[in-house]
């Protein structure tokens, strides 16, 4: 009998059960405007679990303390737990060694550290970086602030109509002066999934390094970092259901190694005399100043909740999810949808006949509907297609049929209004 | 009518409308109205930043006292800037730039208003103002 319990309890667990799901998020039970809130801006950031949540609590009511210095007994479980996140990442992403983790603000950061010490080592005068036509800013900017400070530039790999990379103007762009590519997993804006894997076979034909952008695609899609050879991977925490402040760079032992630390203070140091400072080894070298130390030791819950339910699984349920919001909001007429690439993630940009993006994002948040409106910073993409913005509808594990079809019905009624 | 009676008759207007979204269809109706802009001024330097949707505002004196053009990308926000330009154009420049705009509050646009477009209303008003200092001086 009890056995026969247990199996059922698996078997659940194993199940896809969006009611147990949606039980574990509590914002997704308030309302918003008087409406049951219907949240869909979940590229943005993701709504966060009980299970997040109740290890926030925990660590600020039981662990509170600095990591990797104290030898008293509550400095030991936060640095405990803090390394145990490394580790769990580690798996997430499948990396060799967890030291080749590094723990940062976010996505943002980690980009930031490769442009900056990557950059300055490796990069010269009149070398070139690739990045593409579909980038977020954050994987625009670092590249252009180190062209100015290096004299480099900036090759950007064209987008076609539905929002796909142009892979064989890519495979023309490399010449011995390409020196690191960095093109994102999934568009925040469109939603696209590029071929990453083929992305990166072509850049190492080259023997040049690929910095990916996974801030879209950890929270849908397995990523394995050594099936991928991928050079850089990051992503960030709050937007796979963990707290904000946090993400992940991966980078390969030997180029994280090769590069000069990215900012200096405590815990990236060895041994410090006014004469010369050692650095201390990897993770550590670039992980300077105390880390925001809930958040790193929370994102590890957010790690373990994913796995519990399974990416597949949450990409099974997603891809449904994301066809059926394609059929229903097809019926409103004038639509017309930004990004049709036939490889996508949970992400539904559009704009209705000439009705501004901003106008049906006023009223379908006084419906209870959050949706994104405007560039979704990523402005070359909106110019590519000639329009100031788009409405974004951004799906999670938590999202159900019932709310796309909320969605539908405040869209058409938004539309109705704004005509 | 003077700036406080426009204002409140926009509340007393605003008082009727009990549900949100008739609120709200009010504003697109009043952004229909809005004195337009000329084309000439619909540029760079007439825009206001601070929104997400863009907007346009030009200011000129007609004697003696200011009249407002304006137009905007997105229709709640035009009419947001129509309701200002109702409140604040045939005013001298002084008046303008004195103007207590207690009517925001009141019909509730603070509150029910994204905090991205309250910066918008906000900016709105400062520009309204800049205009009216502007003007001020040069008739001075």
């Amino acid at each position: 009998m009890l056995t026969l319990y247990i199996i059922k309890a698996i078997c659940k667990l194993k199940n896809f059960d969006i009611e147990n799901i949606r039980a574990d998020f509590p914002i997704l039970k308030r309302e918003v405007n008087g409406k049951p809130l219907v949240y869909l801006d979940n590229g943005a950031t993701t709504q966060k679990p009980k299970q997040v949540i109740d290890a926030i609590v925990n660590y600020y009511t039981q662990m509170n303390s600095n990591v990797h210095r104290g030898v008293h007994y509550l400095s030991q479980i936060s640095t405990d737990a803090f390394e145990v996140t490394r580790r769990k990442a580690q798996a997430l992403i499948n990396a060799a060694y967890d030291h080749e983790i590094i723990i940062t603000k976010g996505t943002t950061e980690a980009i930031n550290i490769v442009a900056t010490c990557y950059g300055r080592m490796f990069i010269e005068k009149n070398d070139e970086i690739i990045i593409s036509a579909m980038e977020h800013h954050s994987n625009i900017v670092p590249w252009q602030m180190l062209c100015e400070e290096r004299g480099c530039k900036l090759r950007v790999i064209p987008m076609n109509e539905q929002g796909e990379l142009d892979q064989q103007a890519y495979k023309s762009m490399f010449s011995d002066r390409t020196k690191l590519v960095s093109v994102t997993y999934v568009s925040n804006a469109l939603g696209t999934i590029n071929p990453i894997k083929e992305m990166i076979d072509v850049a190492h034909q080259y023997e040049v390094p690929v910095f990916v952008d996974g801030a879209q695609a950890i929270q849908h899609i397995a990523v394995d970092v050594q099936e991928l050879d991928v050079d850089f991977f990051a992503f960030s925490g709050h937007k796979m259901y963990g707290p904000t402040g946090v993400g992940v760079l991966y980078g390969k032992e030997r180029l994280l190694n090769a590069m000069p630390p990215y900012q200096g203070g405590g815990d990236m140091i060895k041994d410090v005399t006014f004469e010369k400072t050692t650095y201390n080894d990897l993770p550590f070298k670039f992980e300077a100043g105390t880390p925001n130390i809930e958040a790193g030791i929370c994102l590890g819950d957010a790690i373990d909740y994913i796995n519990a339910i399974g990416l597949a699984e949450i990409q099974a349920y997603e891809e449904e999810l994301l066809n059926y919001a394609v059929v229903r909001l097809s019926e409103v007429e004038d639509i017309r949808f930004i990004g049709t690439a036939s490889h996508k993630s949970s992400v539904i940009s559009f704009v209705v006949g000439d009705i501004h993006p901003y106008d049906i994002g006023v009223i379908l948040d006084k419906l209870g509907v959050a949706v994104r409106t405007g560039h979704h910073c990523a402005q070359p993409v909106m110019e590519q297609f000639g329009i100031p913005g788009t409405v974004r509808v951004s799906l999670a594990m938590y999202n159900t049929k019932e709310e796309v079809d909320i969605l539908t019905a405040a869209l058409k009624r938004a539309v109705d209004m704004l005509r | 009518m003077t700036i406080n009676e426009i204002q409140d008759e926009l509340i007393e207007d605003f008082s009727f409308y009990q549900d949100w979204m008739e609120k709200y269809e009010y504003i697109i109706q009043l952004g229909k109205e809005v004195p337009l802009i000329d084309d000439k001024y619909k540029n760079d330097n007439f825009i206001i930043k601070g929104c997400q949707s863009r907007v346009w505002l030009y200011a000129e004196l007609v004697e003696g006292k200011i009249k407002f053009t304006a137009d905007s990308d997105a229709i709640i926000t035009k009419g947001l800037v129509s309701l200002m330009v109702k409140v604040l154009s045939g005013h001298t420049p002084s008046e303008v730039s004195s103007a207590d705009l207690y009517f925001i509050d009141q019909i509730g646009l603070k509150e029910h208003l994204s905090p991205t477009r309250a910066n918008g209303l906000l900016s709105m008003v400062k520009q309204m103002k800049l205009f009216a200092l502007a003007l001020q001086a040069k008739n001075a």
